[in-house]
């Protein structure tokens, strides 16, 4: 006999429906794929990522790995909720399998299982194993999962206990939907207790003394009520899954897909793709960017975080405004629970933004540059940084290295502020001409100062060679004994570039370069976590009054443990700095120089 | 009893306000910390736009001073107490002067060239402020490069730290644009046969007999004057620069290379003004320089009663201005002093 009830339609149909979205969806985003990607998708079902994915849905998805690290209560009420209620699932399944008699076992059985069955029988392996277990372990979970609820509402009020300032508004949505998240376990928890209570019997440590108790209370009342809750049960469940798909809670099952997306290869393009969609889609706005992103905390500005970014794109309202407005300095990116590349989605608006520009760099001189094993490519912005030039130099002399100083004379632009201002087609042919200069030299070696550069040598250019920032170049030239050194400790803050962390990946050599010439200091916001000087290339269109702001506020934090120079390894950091700073502001290269003792005449 | 003024800092506009207080019957104590008077006005060889020499100027300063005006220098203000309308200051080296009433005139200090790195001023020998050039006509040995040969192009950099929003000075410092001029000409009376050369974004001549001298640089000294910021430079291994600027007349980038770079440095507000402003609560504009009470009927008056502002701590200033400027703020202190 089946089991049947007219309460689980609500639940019914609501799971249909949303099971529809999300196959729905999945299969429009998997279709728009460009064939490469297809082709990377249809591969990677069939490959080992399959299971990286796997391992990474239930890191991500389940247990929250990522908000843990974060902050300890955040990690847990994400996970009670999520693991919690994924194994509350998956044991009532296997409970109802067990406990029912009919072969049919619906999906809507093991949810109001206790409403079908409420006999006293404790099975055969229970009564030799754990007596109840069952009963004690979907108690338990359920309590696990009201434990997340209780935080989450805490946190309303006490949000900094999680880490948090500041976070989203929610839109109507969002407000039915949350509301009936959190309506659902007590009302489960309710519509059990009372159930077991008055059937007296197949409760387990909590829905049983809790349903004697309410018996007790309400004495005949309670089978009524307890038929009223499971309506209700019904209800929240069948309302929650239909607003789904239109509320934040939408990213769970996009993310699912984000992450196979990641494993299987596929990446951002230049324009909207099947990724970036998935990436709107799986902002879960949380607002974890909000309190990291330096334009609110330093400058005042609140509208333009990536959670308000990417929903103006997800609900067509995207403006130039909200589009240009960004540091792109890649601390909301590296801050986000879902890995949402944030950066590139904002690229993507700038692309379609920005104006055409039709210059084909015809009025570039033809140059053939001569061969070398060594390269060294300042960048404009060193260009503009001649104390870091002069130290350079002094460095290679005194090392003896034998090098091509490629952009002398000047030469072209590495491409990334024109990739930044979303003129991609243009950026794309200055890189190209670049790269054939740069091949020319055949070099084996190619070494930069800017961190600008290095970052589109290393992720743009696709080089033949070894591409290496100046820091580490140094770092060998010490380390291969070809510079010796001779120091005066002065305490120094050493600041990470952004495009040299968090872009780049290089942390250590800068900071092994900087601990063999002075006493490094610690800076409260370093490594993954630093700040932008606020001399970004990618923000144009914010008065200079605000730009001053962010240096000012990522200064007094390098200040903090009162450092006599602040040290950096990229010059427009170093240009941002000095305007504002009052200690100097050096780069790695002219710490390393003075430090050279008895130094061979520079002769001109 | 004699009301008495204290007067903090000893440029044009301080001692000229001092010997006016003294004049209106008022005993003035004047308090510099450096060991003359004078103030920047010392490191001028010849004055814009006649080009008279300086010292005319500081001669007439100093002749003003009398025996009711007593004067500290190397006193720098550490301390103000005041209570009742009484202030009680105190220097560095211990010297307490009180008074009923305070006049500031710290003037200004002059925009660090350094900042602009991507000029070479500290990093290329060659690259000097427009300070350094003056001390070269005061100590009258000629102009030389820094390897000691007469310089044959010699260019003028305008506008360095000011009305640039990349070192957050948005205002204009007013006097650099005839400086440049002024210097421009007597390099050309020193040396006739060098090439001088004046980038400029645009030349303010807004006072009397201004424009006549900037025609007559062009006109009667063949001073050529290019449109066009400096966007950088660099040294060649002659110890020239190389400056690399867009002519935006013409619309094409030029490179150059001139044999002595000046930069013709704006103005800031002293350190010393913004230590007394925050001594006093006195409020600063977003430019750096103080706010009067009112920008246009009370401008020597500070938004702190008993306290009045003379010179180029309200801003850029020239001479002439400042001497008007100290009077007015003489007049009014005197008035708030004794009143009728």
């Amino acid at each position: 006999m089946i089991s049947f009830n007219l309460f689980v339609l609500p639940f019914s149909l609501g799971l249909i429906y949303l099971l529809y979205m999300i196959a729905r969806w999945w299969y429009k985003w998997i279709s728009a794929l460009n064939p490469n990607d297809k082709t990377r998708f249809r591969n990677g079902l069939f490959s080992p990522r399959f299971f990286s994915a796997v391992k990474e849905v239930f890191l991500e998805s389940l247990i929250h790995r990522k908000m843990f690290k974060r902050n300890a209560l955040m990690g847990y009420m994400h996970m009670s909720f999520a693991l919690g209620w994924f194994l509350l699932i998956i044991l009532g399944n296997i409970e109802s399998r067990i406990y029912s008699t009919t072969h049919i076992n619906p999906p809507y059985y093991p949810i109001f299982l206790k409403f079908f069955i409420h006999d006293k029988t404790v099975l055969w392996f229970e009564i030799y194993t754990v007596p109840g277990f069952f009963r004690f372990i979907m108690d338990l979970l359920l309590l696990f999962i009201l434990s997340g609820l209780a935080l989450a509402i805490v946190k309303r009020s006490k949000s900094r206990w999680f880490g948090m300032t500041r976070t989203t508004h929610y839109q109507l949505t969002d407000k039915v939907a949350l509301t009936c998240l959190w309506l659902i376990f007590p009302v489960r928890l309710f519509a059990e207790s009372f159930t077991d209570g008055y059937y007296g019997g197949g409760g387990g440590f909590v829905t049983q003394h809790l349903g004697n108790l309410l018996v007790l209370i309400f004495q005949e009342a309670s089978q009524h009520i307890a038929y009223m809750l499971w309506w209700t049960y019904s209800l929240v469940l069948g309302i929650f899954f239909v607003t789904l798909p239109f509320s934040r809670y939408w990213h769970i099952p996009t993310e699912i897909l984000l992450i196979f997306f990641r494993h299987f290869g596929i990446k951002p393009q230049a324009g909207h793709s099947s990724f970036s969609d998935v990436e709107i889609g799986a902002c879960s706005r949380c607002g974890v960017c909000i309190d990291v992103c330096q334009l609110g905390v330093a400058a005042h500005v609140h509208d333009i975080q990536a959670v308000y970014f990417i929903r103006s794109v997800r609900d067509e309202q995207v403006n130039r405004d909200i589009t240009l407005r960004c540091l792109v300095c890649g601390r909301c990116q590296q801050s986000c629970p879902v890995g949402i590349q944030t950066d590139s989605l904002r690229l993507i608006e700038r692309n379609i933004f920005s104006g055409s520009l039709q210059s084909d760099f015809g009025y570039l001189p033809p140059k053939t540059p001569r061969q070398a094993s060594i390269v060294y490519f300042a960048g404009c912005m060193t260009h503009l940084t001649p104390g870091i030039l002069r130290a350079i130099k002094g460095i290679f002399l005194q090392a003896g290295v034998n090098y091509l100083f490629l952009d002398e004379q000047g030469s072209v632009c590495c491409g990334r502020p024109m990739l930044l201002s979303g003129k991609h087609d243009q950026a794309m042919k200055l890189m190209e001409a670049n790269r054939q200069l740069i091949l020319a030299t055949q070099a084996e070696t190619l070494v930069t100062s800017c961190p600008i550069c290095y970052r589109m040598f290393i992720e743009m250019y696709d080089l033949p060679m070894q591409v290496v920032h100046h820091s580490q170049y140094i770092l060998e030239l010490i380390k291969t004994g070809k510079i010796p050194l001779q120091t005066h400790y002065k305490k120094v803050a050493y600041h990470d570039p952004c495009d040299l962390g968090r872009g780049s990946h290089v942390y250590h050599a800068p900071r092994e370069l900087l601990a063999k010439v002075s006493d490094l200091v610690h800076v409260k916001n370093e490594y993954e976590d630093a700040l932008c000087c606020g001399g970004s290339l990618g923000l144009y269109t914010l008065n200079p009054k605000k730009r001053n702001m962010v240096t000012k506020n990522a200064l007094d934090i390098l200040m903090a443990n009162q450092p006599e120079i602040i040290a950096t390894a990229c010059p427009l950091c170093k240009k941002t700095f000095a305007k504002l700073s009052d200690v100097e502001v050096l780069d790695i290269a002219e710490m390393v120089y003075p430090a050279i003792p008895d130094k061979t005449q520079v002769t001109a | 009893m004699m009301k008495r003024g204290i007067v903090i800092g000893g440029g044009i506009a301080g001692v000229t306000a001092a010997s006016a207080l003294a004049k209106l019957g008022i005993e003035v104590a004047l308090l510099e910390k450096e060991p003359e008077v004078g103030g920047h006005l010392r490191n001028w060889d010849r004055l814009f736009p006649s080009r008279r020499k300086s010292t005319e100027v500081l001669q007439f300063l100093t002749k003003q001073i009398n025996s009711t005006i007593s004067i500290h220098t190397n006193q720098k203000v550490v301390s103000i107490q005041e209570k009742h309308g009484h202030f009680v200051v105190e220097t560095e080296k211990g010297l307490i002067v009180e008074g009923d009433s305070i006049l500031l005139a710290t003037g200004f200090e002059l925009f660090d060239a350094s900042k602009k790195e991507e000029y070479g001023y500290g990093i290329y020998e060659n690259v000097i402020t427009s300070v350094e050039l003056e001390r070269m006509f005061q100590d009258g040995k000629g102009i030389l490069t820094q390897q000691g040969t007469i310089p044959k192009r010699i260019g003028f950099i305008h506008c360095v730290g000011s009305r640039d929003e990349k070192v957050g000075h948005l205002y204009c410092s007013k006097v650099c644009c005839v400086t440049g001029v002024k210097q421009a000409i007597e390099i050309k009376e020193t040396i006739p046969e060098a090439e001088v050369f004046g980038f400029y974004m645009d030349l303010r001549m807004f006072d009397r007999y201004f424009e006549e001298m900037y025609f007559e640089a062009q006109q009667q000294w063949g001073i050529n004057f290019i449109r066009g910021r400096l966007s950088e430079c660099s040294e060649n291994p002659d110890h020239s620069i190389l400056v690399k600027v867009e002519d935006t007349l013409t619309s094409r980038p030029l490179r150059m290379t001139v044999d002595l770079l000046v930069l013709l440095v704006g103005f800031i507000p002293s350190a010393e003004t913004n230590q007394l402003a925050s001594m006093l609560e006195i409020p600063i504009g977003e430019d750096g320089f103080l706010e009067p009470v009112d920008e246009h009927t009370l401008t020597n008056s500070a938004q702190h009663p008993g306290v009045f502002l003379a010179g180029a701590l309200k801003g850029p200033v020239c001479i002439s201005e400042t001497f008007a400027d100290a009077r007015a703020t003489a007049v009014q202190m005197a008035a708030y002093l004794n009143p009728y």
